[in-house]
């Protein structure tokens, strides 16, 4: 099978790299630590005017983030030392900012030259108003922007550098250790050989042969063995189930790609979004609710909140050793955004869309035959079965794989035991109450629902 | 009294002697198969360069790598949307309304669109008129995926810019201001009152435009004489429904005649209710499909038509018409009687071509105050005007034509003059097409312009007055196509799209302040301001109609002269439009060409029908060979000086002596597949525009393969499939007696073979129990279901080859049986009282005195898919339990599990059972729609695409139930009667279909199941299916 090697490598890949980060993990903590303190004297340093910086960033987070960052454009232009920069390049004033962040449509409205200005510029998308801020709230905020940009990660290159040297010299002590021990080991057969020998010389020297008259006598155990029949027979029985065992469970495992995990064009991960992040599955799979298909995402779902989180910040401990051995590294997830962005077709500088657009070409991991029919809604909205139930543990999944075997039996053997969810369904009522009565059973399964039947699925 | 008619499906079964129908019925194939010869050849085996040896390596080299290359999983990849349109969900079906207007069919439709594809063609109930979609209707959504469709605009032969094109129709058009020459524009009928706006704005812009509108079929007669009586250019409307005698003279209108749609009406009228039903008198000379469902057919050639309807017209109007001939003097008493009996009831209705029989017709109708008959609110679905076309033809020629503009039209096919229409076009400067294929036409004219399919465009259409119908498009343009109302437009300069054209026609003319979204969304319209009118209108017209009675007594009176004198010289010609190919535009339609015929059953051909009596004093036959085909002589047809060479024939049982038939809408050679380009062009011979024509017929060398499936599927010799009674027997005797239920012994006792059987029955009591009910006396034989199945269900296209070797793949086929039930009757008791061989009364002799009982049939349909039958004989014989019983009451098919042994087919009584012999899908042998990927959009993705080897039969539309249920899941809700539906329920407008849930109690097929006309097929057999019939009830109460 051709996924086959795939898997192989990539599970090599991961054992590598497990090993690799368990001879580095005292290391890269070591650096976890000091980038954290760097990461804290600059904001302290950058505490310096007249509002509550630290106040200001949760203000800015909660309020501003979703359309302006500090150093680049987004929905609203970028709002790092926005009020010097005002105060510099149009002469205004705290106050005018105030007034604009309270009610920016008055002051447009007004005709305000500058409001006008970046109204007209920014596709003409009103700022929202944000009557409730204090003007002490806004100095905070103020304070914030004024703080100098955090410097980017630089060090996480250094780290994936250091990583990739440190395997090389991590493989060649192995081989050492090895190396020696073959060695001792080799020194030690070859130890039993000659003291063999000089043992048999001596019982030579001495007159004694009786080994050899005892071997002729005997019969080989392989001869003995040949001879009964009975034993032969069975053996080759045992051989014959034993063989046709495995032969089975390999030919049944053709076409089951249960563990398939295929490199995707994008490095998405499902961890990091259903996980760390909490996003629920149907946000972005709606159409499970209603359709056949669970469908994957439309790339403008990606972009409802990419378009403002066009980098990716991690825990904020920073990547764990695990995916640093990986190298998952901040930028690696950053580099991901950016190949969705090239591919939905997303200017970042002047944030719009340009129209070119490369659909990706996701590689299907979950594939069932065309002529199995199955219908997400059925069990996603009528049964209300988790997602994870046959999907597994995605919120866990670094690199999204096929959880389960998707065989018929796997199919069969849920409907056997999963009772039909007929609370408050009006459909279910009277079917429910007659199959009950019929079966003298409470609760029914799906099987004696009719769920097992060959052209519920085949057809 | 229970019916012990014979029915027969071939002529050839009539001639007891004949073997062929005799192996048939007993053996699956006529001849052994060959396998003694072929292992017995111990020479020939041993000469074989592989021996036993290389046979075996041979095959563990090839097991060897299927398995390896089975272990190779294919990598799938997934392609999402970048920007998901708001109202499409992957696996969702989207419904939109819209309209078919493509000159020959109008229907206000519904199109299921999947991710964006149209996929399937279904009925729009919204629709008052013109609801219903026939099997071409049906099957267009597959035209859209032609993958000979014209890609992109032409100009003599090399792709060109639609820039250019356009530019050189303006400069023309300019150039021609004020010029002596004409621009013409030549287009279909559209019926459209934004189309005819836009051309009245040109005309009015440049006032050498002028339009002319042309049918290929022309329903010139018919527009000419309610224009003369009605002044206005149209079609005098009819509901069947309403009336208890229809009386037809050539009038096929359960087919195409008059525009077609027809049938739903008249087959609500055809159902007994309180111990009434409609009758129905048929005069015709090719067996139709609307005479097939008469009640009493006469067989009469089209000048004996005008004779006896002069006659009647002057026995119904106490006035003398003279002429001589007094053989219908019979017919046209009997017929008098009964109208003046019905009065008002009764309606009468022509298809002859002769302004004469139409102006009687309407005179008629008008005397009797036929409450069936609507002349006030008319039909626009033709418009076609011949005087205007020949004089476009002759001004051409003569050099008066700057620009011919065509649209939605074939003269170079469809004219019977298309010399003369090429030469006036080489005299002509300018011209241009607009089609969706490459023809005959776009072969001569200069700019083949790439138009629209009507899923990809926007339209509106008046099918009758005050009844607006709305055209959108379901998808994009597939190709670099524009459609011509458009490419109009930006002609005229105009900035409007042709949608905001239409927009500004309904709010200025039509909405009245109505929603325009509704209407949209409805896909139709009934203006109420004009149904008012039309009720204000009869008062007002009252005096004007009496009026105009007046001023046309004496053109009535010579009317009637004339018909009444007509003669004829020679074998008469009637030409007709096939249901499944119509005037064949769709002729690159595989589904429509393997549509087998409702009549003759013969598909992927046309041919000359002619009668018993004709075939034998010309010396043509048709021949039933070995291996089930039929084959037939080939003749030469000429009509005023055209000769149509080696046209097959068909012995048609009710073919009128003396007259012949052929169908019009084959023979298209340019821009079509090979495999596609069947039959012959029917259009030469239709001169005048005039259906009927004298022709003189001569023998030809050779026989003609036909693909028909009319020996095919034989009941093994098994009768009582179609119960039918009369009418008067059905009101007074008990059920017991006309739908009698096959007895049998059991200990010793009769009892009704219902009771009795061999296994123990599920309890299927609870949950959903799925029936179909088919009712025979609401079934026309139309086949729209035999399309609608094929949509839905991925039915495969086969092939004539295949079809001729009784390989088609039809879920659904309508079974059609003649009887003869006068001569029958009579051979029955000659049959039961033969004794011995030879003799006055015996049966050497006997059965060749029965030889001509074909003359005039009665012909019964019979729609016959998998009967689901609770106790199947088929799943009890399958090795491998590929097909069981669901609790639902379907009969269940895996074709994944399903390894071909065909067991099943072979138990089935029905016949049902379809086996892929091929892999018809990408095989470059099948080179039909499911062997590119354009074609393929067709294709259901909730049904299976069966492969190679497996049986397959109709799943009660499993998939569609399925749908039901989960929908009614989720929204937690009973389902409600009628939601129910399969391809073929829903796509009959004739109600002949009904499907549902009979544990359901209010449902109205548990109701249907009840009724006494409710008879099983094979009730003998103990199959218990879930599939039922009615019996069929023929009016036959004369007067």
């Amino acid at each position: 099978m051709k996924k086959v090697p795939y898997r192989n490598q990539f599970s090599k890949v991961i054992v590598f790299s497990l090993v690799v980060t368990l001879l580095f993990s005292v290391s890269l903590v070591a650096q976890d630590t000091v980038a954290e303190s760097g990461d804290a004297v600059v904001a302290e340093d950058s505490g310096a005017s007249s509002g509550d910086a630290a106040a200001g960033k949760a203000l800015f987070n909660q309020n501003c983030a979703a359309c302006h960052a500090l150093d680049r454009k987004m929905t609203g232009p970028a709002l790092a030392n926005v009020e010097s920069r005002l105060a510099e390049d149009e002469g205004l004033d705290r106050q005018w900012l105030y007034a604009w962040i309270k009610n920016s449509p008055g002051v447009i409205k007004s005709g305000d030259a500058y409001a006008n200005k970046i109204y007209n510029e920014y596709n003409q998308a009103a700022m929202t108003p944000f009557p409730t801020l204090t003007n002490a709230d806004i100095d905070n905020i103020l304070a914030y922007t004024a703080a100098p940009p955090p410097a980017p990660a630089t060090p996480a290159a250094g780290e994936a550098s250091t990583v990739a040297s440190g395997a090389s010299s991590g493989g060649i002590s192995n081989e050492v250790i090895l190396g020696a021990l073959a060695l001792v080991f080799a020194l030690l057969v070859v130890m039993l050989f000659l003291v063999n020998n000089t043992l048999r010389r001596i019982a030579e020297a001495n007159g004694i042969s009786v080994e050899k008259e005892m071997a002729e006598k005997r019969v080989p155990i392989w001869k003995a063995f040949a001879q009964n029949q009975f034993l032969v027979l069975v053996t080759v029985i045992f051989l014959l189930l034993g063989s046709a065992y495995f032969a089975y469970g390999w030919m049944m495992q053709i076409g089951v790609d249960q563990g398939y995990a295929p490199i995707q064009p994008i490095h998405y991960s499902h961890k990091i979004h259903a996980g760390d992040n909490k996003i629920e599955c149907k946000y972005c799979h709606s159409s499970a609710r209603v359709s056949k298909h669970s469908g994957i995402p439309a790339m403008n779902v990606c972009m409802n909140c990419h378009k403002s989180i066009y980098e990716y910040k991690g825990n904020p401990e920073g990547p764990s050793k695990e995916d640093l051995a990986n190298g998952y590294t901040n930028e690696f997830y950053t580099n991901e955004i950016k190949k969705l962005y090239k591919a939905v077709g997303w200017d970042e500088q002047n944030q719009k869309y340009t129209g070119e657009t490369q659909p990706i070409e996701w590689v299907r991991i979950h594939n069932l035959p065309d002529f199995a029919y199955f219908n997400h809604s059925q069990h996603v909205s009528v049964a209300g079965v988790e997602c994870q139930t046959c999907h597994g543990p995605v919120e866990e999944m670094e690199v999204m794989y096929q959880y389960s075997p998707l065989t018929m039996g796997w199919c069969i053997n849920c409907h056997r035991e999963t009772n039909v969810k007929v609370e408050g369904n009006e459909y279910y009522e009277k079917i429910h109450a007659e199959l009950s009565k019929k079966y003298g059973v409470e609760t029914l399964t799906a099987a004696q629902m009719g769920g097992l039947e060959c052209g519920k699925c085949h057809y | 009294m229970a019916s012990n008619k014979k029915y027969w499906k071939s002529e050839a079964e009539l001639n007891p002697n004949d073997s062929i129908v005799e192996a048939l019925r007993q053996n699956e194939f006529v001849e052994q198969i060959p396998v003694d010869d072929f292992l017995g050849d111990k020479e020939n085996l041993s000469s074989t360069s592989t021996n036993r040896r290389d046979f075996l390596k041979y095959i563990g080299f090839s097991t060897a790598a299927a398995s390896l290359a089975a272990c190779e999983g294919p990598v799938v990849k997934s392609i999402p949307y970048v920007v998901q349109p708001e109202n499409i969900v992957p696996g969702v079906a989207n419904y939109y309304a819209t309209t078919i207007a493509n000159g020959f069919d109008f229907a206000s439709v519904l199109i299921k669109t999947r991710e964006g594809r149209p996929i399937k063609v279904e009925n729009n109930t919204l629709a008052k008129v013109g609801g219903s979609a026939n099997a071409r209707v049906q099957a267009s959504v597959l035209s859209l995926y032609d993958s000979t469709r014209l890609q992109g605009p032409m100009a003599n032969g090399e792709p060109v810019e639609w820039d250019a094109l356009n530019a050189a129709v303006k400069a023309k058009m300019g150039s021609l201001k004020g010029s002596s020459k004409k621009a013409v524009l030549l287009t279909q009928t559209y019926a459209s009152p934004s189309a005819n706006r836009l051309i009245s704005d040109l005309m009015a812009s440049n006032e050498n435009v002028s339009h002319v509108t042309y049918d290929a079929i022309s329903e010139d007669a018919a527009l000419t004489a309610y224009e003369q009586v009605y002044g206005e250019r149209a079609l005098a409307d009819y509901d069947f429904e309403k009336a208890d005698l229809i009386v037809s003279i050539g009038a096929d209108f359960l087919a195409d005649w008059q525009g077609g749609g027809y049938s739903s009406g008249y087959s609500k009228g055809r159902v007994p209710k309180n111990g009434k039903m409609s009758r129905h008198v048929q005069l015709e000379a090719n067996m139709s499909l609307t005479g097939a469902n008469a009640d009493k057919r006469y067989a009469l050639t089209p000048t004996a038509q005008k004779i006896v309807l002069a006659k009647l017209y002057g026995k119904l109007n106490g006035t003398s018409v003279g002429g001589n001939t007094s053989d219908y003097d019979g017919i046209v008493d009997q017929l008098v009687g009964e109208i003046k009996k019905a009065g008002s009831n009764a309606v009468m209705v022509t298809g002859l071509d002769d302004v004469n029989a139409q102006t009687v017709v309407l005179a008629i109708n008008k005397m009797l105050g036929s409450k069936a008959f609507d002349p006030t609110s008319p039909r626009y679905v033709r418009q076609g005007n011949i005087k205007m076309l020949e004089t476009l033809i002759s001004d051409m020629k003569a050099g008066r034509v700057g620009a011919l503009i065509m649209d939605g039209v074939n003269p170079m096919y469809s004219l019977p003059n298309a010399a003369d229409f090429k030469e006036g076009l080489e005299k002509t400067d300018l011209s241009v097409l607009f089609t969706t294929n490459w023809n005959e036409t776009a072969e001569v004219v200069q700019y083949a312009a790439a138009s629209n399919h009507y899923l990809e465009s926007w339209g509106d259409i008046e099918i009758k007055k005050g009844h607006f119908s709305l055209m959108q498009p379901t998808i994009k343009e597939l190709f670099d196509t524009k459609q011509f109302q458009s490419a109009l437009l930006s002609w005229m300069g105009s900035e409007l799209s042709y949608y905001e054209y239409i927009r500004e026609t309904w709010n200025q003319n039509i909405l009245n302040g109505a929603s325009w979204n509704q209407a949209l969304q409805d896909g139709v319209f009934a203006s109420e301001t004009m149904a008012i009118a039309q009720e204000e209108e009869p008062v007002s017209n009252a005096g004007e109609t009496d009026a105009v009675t007046e001023v046309s007594a004496v053109p009535i009176a010579s009317a009637i002269r004339s018909l009444a004198n007509s003669t004829s010289n020679g074998m008469e010609l009637t030409l007709y439009s096939k249901v499944g190919m119509g005037d064949g535009q769709q002729a690159s339609n595989p589904w429509l060409q393997e549509f087998p015929d409702p009549i003759t059953r013969v598909s992927w051909d046309n041919y000359v029908t002619i009668s018993r009596a004709d075939a034998e004093e010309l010396g043509v036959e048709n021949i039933n060979v070995a291996n089930g085909g039929m084959d037939g002589n080939y003749v030469n047809l000429t009509a005023n000086g055209v000769t149509l060479e080696n046209v097959p024939v068909v012995v048609q049982p009710g073919q009128a002596k003396g007259s012949v038939g052929l169908s019009f809408g084959y023979g298209k050679t340019v821009g079509m597949k090979e495999e596609m380009q069947t039959g012959v062009n029917a259009f030469k011979l239709y001169e005048g525009f005039n259906a009927n024509q004298s022709v003189s017929i001569e023998k030809a060398a050779g026989n003609h393969e036909f693909a028909c499936v009319q020996l095919h599927k034989t009941l093994m010799g098994r009768g009582d499939i179609i119960k039918e009674t009369t009418l008067e027997v059905f009101n007074t005797k008990d059920h017991s007696e006309w739908n009698h239920v096959p007895q049998v012994s059991l200990n010793h006792q009769e009892v009704p073979a219902t009771s009795v059987d061999l296994w123990e029955s599920f309890d299927r009591s609870i949950g959903h129990h799925f029936n179909l009910s088919i009712d025979l006396n609401a079934c026309t034989g139309c086949g729209a279901c035999v399309i609608a199945c094929h949509a839905e269900n991925n039915v495969p296209v086969v092939g004539k080859h295949e079809v001729r070797v009784s390989r088609d793949m039809h879920w659904l086929r309508i079974d059609r049986y003649y009887s003869s039930e006068d001569s029958f009757e009579a051979d029955n008791i000659k049959k039961e009282e033969m004794d011995g061989l030879w003799g006055d009364k015996g049966s050497l002799g006997g059965f060749g005195e029965m030889e001509h009982p074909a003359d005039n049939p009665q012909v019964a349909f019979q729609p016959v898919m998998c009967q689901h039958c609770n106790h199947a004989p088929c799943e009890t014989v399958c090795p491998v339990a590929a097909t069981s019983h669901g609790r639902q009451g379907q009969n269940q098919m895996a074709y994944n599990r399903c390894v071909g042994t065909r067991y099943c087919a072979n138990n089935c009584p029905y016949k049902v059972r379809r086996f892929n012999w091929f892999l018809y899908n990408n095989n470059e042998e099948f080179d039909f729609h499911m062997n590119n990927d354009l074609g393929k959009m067709v294709l259901n993705p909730d049904v299976n695409v069966r492969s190679r080897g497996v049986i397959e039969k109709c799943s009660m539309c499993i998939q569609k139930t399925q749908k039901t249920i989960l929908d009614a899941k989720r929204d937690g809700r009973v389902i409600k009667d009628g939601e129910f539906q399969t391809a073929c329920s829903a796509a009959c407008d004739n109600g002949a279909m009904v499907f549902g849930d009979v544990n359901d109690e209010s449902s109205m097929v548990s109701e249907l199941k009840e009724s006494n006309r409710m008879y099983h097929l094979l009730e003998h057999v103990g199959t218990k299916p879930n599939v039922f019939y009615h019996v069929k009830v023929r009016n036959t109460n004369e007067a």
